[in-house]
This record gives C-alpha cells, sequence and structure tokens, in this order.
C-alpha cells in the first residue's frame, strides 16, 4: 500500500494523544513502517494540537505537511477549518461537531467563524460530520469521544475491525476499557448510518 | 519483539538494557519521559532529583562509585547542570555516565530556543544524535560504550521531534554488566589546580582518539544515491532531508555530532557535485566544515530560527513550493494554550490583576497568567528566576516599587531554584513578598512528584519538605498559607504581606485539578433568569465560560465544577446542571 498519512487534530485535553497511539498500533499490527509525533507540555493545556500518524512501507519524516494528509480527524469545528488545507485533494476529513470557544473568542478579540462545516462541505467531497460527543455520553464518559471517532475512521478503512479492537485493549487503560470498546463500538455504526 | 515507542521511552530501554545502575532527572519537556519510563524497570535506582544541576552530580558520583549511570534534562536544564558537566569533563568516568539532553526547535514549550550541540564542542565530551526511536535505544547503549572506552561523559542529543515521535524499535536483552570496582584515584577524580591541569591534557589527547573514532566507528555512514546533491544531517534533520530529496541525492547522516568525522566529511564532499548541510538551529556543523576549507551550502539558504520540515527544505533548495488554495477566507481565530478549568492558578491571578501588582514570573503552567485575559505577570527569564528579578526590581526602583510587587513561583520551581533567590532578599535586607503556587505537583511536565509531595518517583512514600519550615529556616518570618479559590482571604494575603517592610511568603495551596484524587461536584450552568450579563464570570478566563451574545453560557463538557465563577457572581445565577 502507499503511505497512509493520518492527522488528529483538536484541543488540548479531547484525548487526541490517545486516539495516536491506538492509531500507531494498528499500523504495527499490519507490520508497516509507522511514526507517530506527539504533543507534549504547555501547548497540550487547552492549546491547538495536532498528531500526525504516518505509516507506510518506510517512513522518514514523522511529520504532515500541507496537502498531504489523507484523512483528518477533527475532534472539534475551528480545528477543522485551522487544519484542513492539509488535507490531501481527495482527502476525507471527519469532523466532529463540538464547538470549543478558543480564548480569544471567549474575551472578545476574534469571532468563531460561521457555518464552518456547511463551508466544509461545499469545498470538500469526502467529509463526515458528526456528534461524537452525544454518542460517547451515550455510552456512559463523554471522554471516550477520541474512541467514538476512531470508530467511525475505521469504517472507512480497509483494516480488519478486530486490529483496531485489539488496538484499544493493548492502548486503553483496563480501568477503562469497557466504555471504550463500547464507544468504538458505537463510532463503527454511526459510520454505516452515515453511508445509507 | 518489535515496539512502537517514542524516543523517550526507546532511550529508557537503551538504559535498561546496557545495565544502567542509577538514573537521575528534573523533568522538562520535551526530556521527562526519559526517566519516567526508567522508573518502570524495578532493577534501576532512579531518582527525580530537585533539579538538574543535582541531577547530574548524583550520576557523576554514581559513574565514580564504578556504576553506569544516565541523567536526563531538557536543553535549559543543561544550562544548570553545566558546572558539573564541564568538570566531569576533565575527570571522566569509572562506570558509563551518559547524559541526555532535550533540545526544542520551535519552542513547543521551552523560553528560548538554544542549540545544545555547542556544549558538547565547548566541554569537550562527545555528542551523539538519534534520528529515531531505534537509534535512540542503540544509541544510548553504544553512548556507554564509548564513555567507558574513552573515559568520559558523553552527551546524546534529542529534539522534540525525536522524544516525542513514536516509531518502531526491535527489543533487545539486558547486557549482564559487571559494575566497576570502586578505588581511590585523587589524581583523577579531585579537580584542584595541580590535578586538573594534568587532567586538561587527558581531554585532549581524548579528543584526538574522538575524532578519529568519528571517522572510523559505525556511527556515521553513506548512503549513496544520486551524486548532484551531497546532503549532510542528523537527527530528525536527516529524516527531513530524507523526505524532500529522496533517491536524488547522496547522504553522510551523522550519527556522531561531536566530534564530526573529517576524513569522511572530506571525501563525501569530493564525490558529490553541491554539498549541503542540513541542520535545525545553528550552523554548527556548517562552521566546522567550513573550517575544514570545504564549500558548503547550508544557512544562506535555511533559517536559524524554528523547526525545519521537508517542505521548508524543498522550497528552499529545491524551489518547490506547495500551494495550498484557503476554503475559506474567515480569519481562523487562534488558540493559545490556557489553564484548565479548576486550575487552582486561576484564582491567584485573578486577584493580581485587580490589585495591579508588577509580577515577576517562572516556569510553569502558571507562565500562562501573562496571557490574556489575566495578562498580570510582567517578567519571566528561567527556572527560579522571579525570586531574584522581584528582588533586582525592588533594589533598583526602591521600597514604594517594591511593595507593588511580587514573584509568583510554583512548589517544584522553588525548590529547584527558587530558594536560593529568597536566601539572598533575606541576606540583603531585601523587603520582597514571594507568592509559592503550590499545586502539589510539578504540573507542565506532566505531573512529576518532588520534594514537597512526600513521594518518590516510584510512588513510595518519603519525608516530606515543609514548604512552611524552610522558608522559615532561611529568615522569613513573615508566612502565610492561603487558598487561591478564597478569592477574599488572598487578596488580604497579598495587601498586608507587600505593605509589610520585611521579607514575605504567601503558600497558596490547592492540588491541580488534574491530579487523580481532585474531585470536584461536575459541570455547573447559568440560570438565563437570574444572569444580569455583568460578565464577571468571563474575567476569570476560564475556558468553560463562553459569552453567546445574549446568554453567557458554561460549556458542559469542558466544566469540572470548581466553583471559582460562583463566587464573582453576584446574582448567585450559577447552579449546579
Amino acid at each position: 500500500m502507499d503511505n497512509l498519512n493520518i492527522m488528529i487534530v483538536g484541543v488540548g485535553g479531547q484525548g487526541t494523544l490517545l486516539a495516536s497511539r491506538v492509531l500507531g498500533n494498528v499500523a504495527l499490527k499490519q507490520s508497516l513502517d509507522v511514526k507517530v509525533s506527539e504533543v507534549h507540555g504547555m501547548s497540550q493545556r487547552g492549546g491547538s494540537v495536532v498528531t500526525y500518524v504516518k505509516m507506510g512501507k518506510k517512513v522518514y519524516s514523522p511529520l504532515i505537511e500541507k496537502g498531504e494528509a489523507d484523512v483528518i480527524l477533527a475532534f472539534e469545528i475551528l480545528e477543522a477549518l485551522r487544519w484542513v488545507e492539509y488535507l490531501k485533494k481527495g482527502g476525507t476529513i471527519v469532523v466532529n461537531e463540538q464547538r470549543i470557544d478558543p480564548m480569544p473568542v471567549i474575551i472578545g478579540k476574534a469571532k468563531y467563524p460561521e457555518n464552518i462545516i456547511a463551508k466544509l462541505k461545499q469545498q470538500i467531497q469526502n467529509i463526515i460530520s458528526v456528534n461524537a460527543l452525544k454518542i460517547a455520553k451515550e455510552c456512559g464518559n463523554i471522554k471516550a469521544l477520541n474512541i467514538v471517532l476512531l470508530g467511525l475512521l475505521a469504517k472507512s478503512t480497509d483494516i480488519a475491525k478486530d486490529i483496531w479492537l485489539e488496538a484499544i485493549r493493548e492502548v486503553v487503560p483496563a480501568k477503562i476499557l469497557d466504555v471504550n470498546l463500547k464507544a468504538f463500538d458505537a463510532g463503527y455504526l454511526s459510520a454505516s448510518d452515515l453511508e445509507k | 519483539m518489535r515496539k512502537l515507542m517514542l524516543g523517550n521511552e526507546a532511550v529508557a530501554r537503551g538504559a535498561y538494557e546496557a545495565g544502567v545502575t542509577v538514573a537521575t532527572a528534573y523533568p522538562g519537556t520535551p526530556s521527562t519521559e526519559i526517566t519516567e519510563n526508567i522508573a518502570e524497570y524495578d532493577d534501576i535506582y532512579c531518582e527525580w532529583s530537585p533539579n538538574e544541576k543535582v541531577a547530574l552530580e548524583v550520576a557523576a558520583g554514581s559513574s565514580i562509585a564504578g556504576a553506569r549511570s544516565i541523567c536526563s534534562m531538557k536543553h535549559v536544564g543543561l544550562n544548570v547542570a553545566a558546572d558539573p558537566l564541564f568538570t566531569t569533563s576533565y575527570t571522566g568516568v569509572n562506570g558509563g555516565l551518559v547524559i541526555m539532553v532535550a533540545d526544542d526547535p520551535g519552542m513547543h514549550s521551552s523560553q528560548n530556543e538554544q542549540d545544545s550541540r555547542f556544549y558538547a564542542r565547548s566541554a569537550k565530551v562527545p555528542m551523539l544524535e538519534p534520528a529515531d526511536s531505534q537509534e535512540c535505544k542503540d544509541f544510548v547503549e553504544q553512548g556507554f560504550a564509548i564513555s567507558e572506552r574513552f573515559d568520559t561523559p558523553v552527551i546524546v542529543r534529542l529534539s522534540t521531534r525525536i522524544a516525542h515521535s513514536q516509531s518502531i524499535v526491535e527489543l533487545g536483552e539486558k547486557q549482564a554488566y559487571q559494575m566497576k570496582d570502586y578505588y581511590k584515584d585523587p589524581a583523577k577524580y579531585v579537580m584542584m589546580p595541580a590535578m586538573a591541569r594534568k587532567r586538561h591534557i587527558e581531554v585532549e589527547k581524548r579528543l584526538a582518539a574522538l575524532r578519529e573514532f568519528s571517522d572510523t566507528g559505525n556511527l556515521n555512514r553513506i548512503e549513496w544515491g544520486s551524486r548532484e546533491a551531497g546532503i549532510i544531517a542528523g537527527g530528525i534533520a536527516y529524516q527531513y532531508a530524507r523526505e524532500a530529496f529522496g533517491e536524488t541525492a547522496s547522504y553522510l547522516k551523522i550519527g556522531m555530532v561531536y566530534p564530526l568525522p573529517e576524513k569522511m566529511i572530506q571525501q563525501f564532499a569530493k564525490e558529490v557535485q553541491t554539498l549541503y548541510v542540513i541542520e535545525e538551529l545553528e550552523p554548527f556543523m556548517e562552521d566546522q566544515i567550513k573550517k575544514m576549507g570545504i564549500q558548503v551550502r547550508g544557512k544562506d539558504l535555511l533559517p536559524v530560527m524554528g523547526e525545519l520540515s521537508a517542505q521548508i527544505i524543498k522550497e528552499k533548495i529545491l524551489s518547490i513550493k506547495t500551494e495550498i488554495q484557503p476554503i475559506t477566507n474567515d480569519p481562523v481565530p487562534v488558540r493559545p494554550p490556557v489553564m484548565c478549568p479548576g486550575c487552582p492558578h486561576r484564582g491567584a491571578f485573578y486577584v493580581l490583576k485587580k490589585l495591579k501588582m508588577n509580577v515577576s514570573g517562572d516556569i510553569g503552567c502558571y507562565t500562562l497568567g501573562a496571557l490574556a485575559p489575566m495578562e498580570s505577570i510582567d517578567v519571566v527569564i528561567c527556572m527560579g528566576a522571579s525570586v531574584g528579578a522581584a528582588h533586582g526590581m525592588a533594589k533598583a526602583r526602591g521600597k514604594e516599587f517594591a511593595q507593588k510587587t511580587v514573584a509568583v513561583i510554583g512548589d517544584s520551581t522553588f525548590i529547584h531554584s527558587g530558594i536560593t533567590g529568597l536566601i539572598d532578599i533575606v541576606y540583603n535586607k531585601g523587603i520582597s513578598t514571594v507568592i509559592i503556587l503550590d499545586n502539589s505537583i510539578t504540573g507542565m511536565t506532566g505531573h512529576q512528584h518532588h520534594p514537597a509531595t512526600g513521594y518518590t518517583i516510584k510512588g513510595e512514600p518519603t519525608r516530606q519538605l515543609n514548604l512552611i519550615q524552610l522558608v522559615k529556616a532561611v529568615g522569613v518570618d513573615r508566612v502565610r498559607v492561603t487558598d487561591p479559590f478564597d478569592i477574599k482571604e488572598f487578596e488580604k494575603a497579598v495587601k498586608e504581606e507587600t505593605e509589610a517592610e520585611e521579607p514575605s511568603v504567601i503558600i497558596v495551596q490547592r492540588p491541580c485539578a488534574l491530579l487523580k484524587n481532585v474531585i470536584f461536584e461536575g459541570p455547573q450552568a447559568i440560570n438565563p433568569q437570574k444572569c444580569k450579563q455583568c460578565k464577571m464570570c468571563l474575567r476569570i478566563g476560564c475556558p468553560a465560560i463562553v459569552d453567546l451574545g445574549d446568554t453567557i453560557e458554561i460549556n458542559e463538557a469542558l466544566c469540572v465544577g470548581c466553583k471559582l465563577c460562583t463566587k464573582l457572581c453576584s446574582a448567585d445565577a450559577i447552579v449546579k446542571r
């Protein structure tokens, strides 16, 4: 297969790191080369965060750059807009319909752009938007929204579902495993609904 | 076994496989996970030291005692540890000594962008630079071998994208390392003038031997492709160069960045048409290669600031630009980091802003108090500097200014290097007020224990450093403890202590909201019938409280229920959801 470049973008604290670690393990299980580039430290504190997951025969740079992402998994609407130019022509973007106002908006120094998803839909063919927060809440923990989104992503790849489940079992702490497995299934099923 | 590992985690694995006995560190992004991962190995003694200088001294002692030892820090930590570094270069080692330093090009989580490679050159110690997680593990193991063979500390340099990228590592077995005997050798280990002069001769001999090793060892290698372009690069810059040039260039991949393999470089330069040095930050290799009389291109094309990337290399060297059509013309608001919902620092900075204090700040999550809407920190320099700087400001401008000035420093940072500043205030008759934001943990780097938490890195209970007794012992008589969420009480404390014409310390205690044992009552909501839209709640800069124009709302997904906002709401409009 060609290299597959996946970006996970969101707001620090939303669980993007855990999602990228699951993805990395999914790649490992398919005997591919893989690099996952993470964000730690100050920018994790409620800032705009991005992690890169690259897999393929051989991966050199861990970074995905503008126009290179096959898939962007956006945990928040404004972050989808911020990073969309990293999407490859014909690439897929999955947007969680959650709005988190950044501080400049909260203090009135900037405006949160309106109708972002509609604007994205006008220009991008492969776009899926979903209220993952609601699905995660129904599964029993809003923090599992990261795994809901992975479920959604999993459905759009050729990678067998079992591989995803195995990777989740290895990465997610035992205490919260059940709710996350449930969240994965819910995300996976919601993707089927969207296809109909 | 193949495993996906962070660079930092692979370093820890390398230390384990090399038979390390002692590991020390002070946490600092992007180096923290090295020692956190070493702590998982039961047979390695491991500690969070109070600062990097102590950490390196402990590791040096352990090395002299015969054990393989590793000490880890971020780039600015090496400034703190520079004193023992320069002299352990003279003493050399007994058991191998590896110093891990993680640079932060682009300053994802740092106050400057210094290039640590210069330390290797000025301390005359070898430096290795891995380019992925596998090399992180391998180079640490080789580092120990080099350390013992050449009788020198070895620095292994990482950068953020190596330390914090995961890639595949083939795990090995733990070596059966036999600890060296301890022997008394004052001529080697007592660095006073007569002995040090002799040791300096050894250092110069060692450097010559290391130069030869750099050429003959396996750390530097040539990968032939097209000979139109030849690229000299190491670490993450090698990966970017590979991505940008592919097979259209040949590569001299540098694993030992100091001393450089001079003969190899000369030979490589002869075989390629155009020679490039691709390196992040300073022209460290480029300057040395030019000094060898070799024509090379580098920083005439590439920036000395920030991170490189494959696209920057393509654009600046190959003149290939990636054009992207914007989706909308709407400006996209920036999203700077913020204090978390429930953060104890929020209450403290709300008060300091209200009182219009001059605030000398420090390094930690609370540095975010400099950003809107708090905007209450005036100065941040380096770890511990808040205290000395506040004292300096007071001495420069006199009593009245001193009474409007405070130093603000975290608990871990205060122990790291704030305490010496406080001793200075007392000793030199200062009257400054130091506010210790005690959140019971090292916060920014992701929750590491320190002497005042009462637990070791392995989670074992230990004698807890008592901050109150500590500041009293250095001679501060005015010490008080408050809760940052008790806004009225804290405000009173700041007013009274800054007014007093003697040194004072206010210890503001409330644990980090992200600690597992901190439990709030859950999301709050604003009752629109009661809300008078006075917007007082917006002044604390909580990311969970948003102004939607017609109404003010609390974001349910973000609010933890710390209830700081309820204390500012005169209409009692904020209630549990």
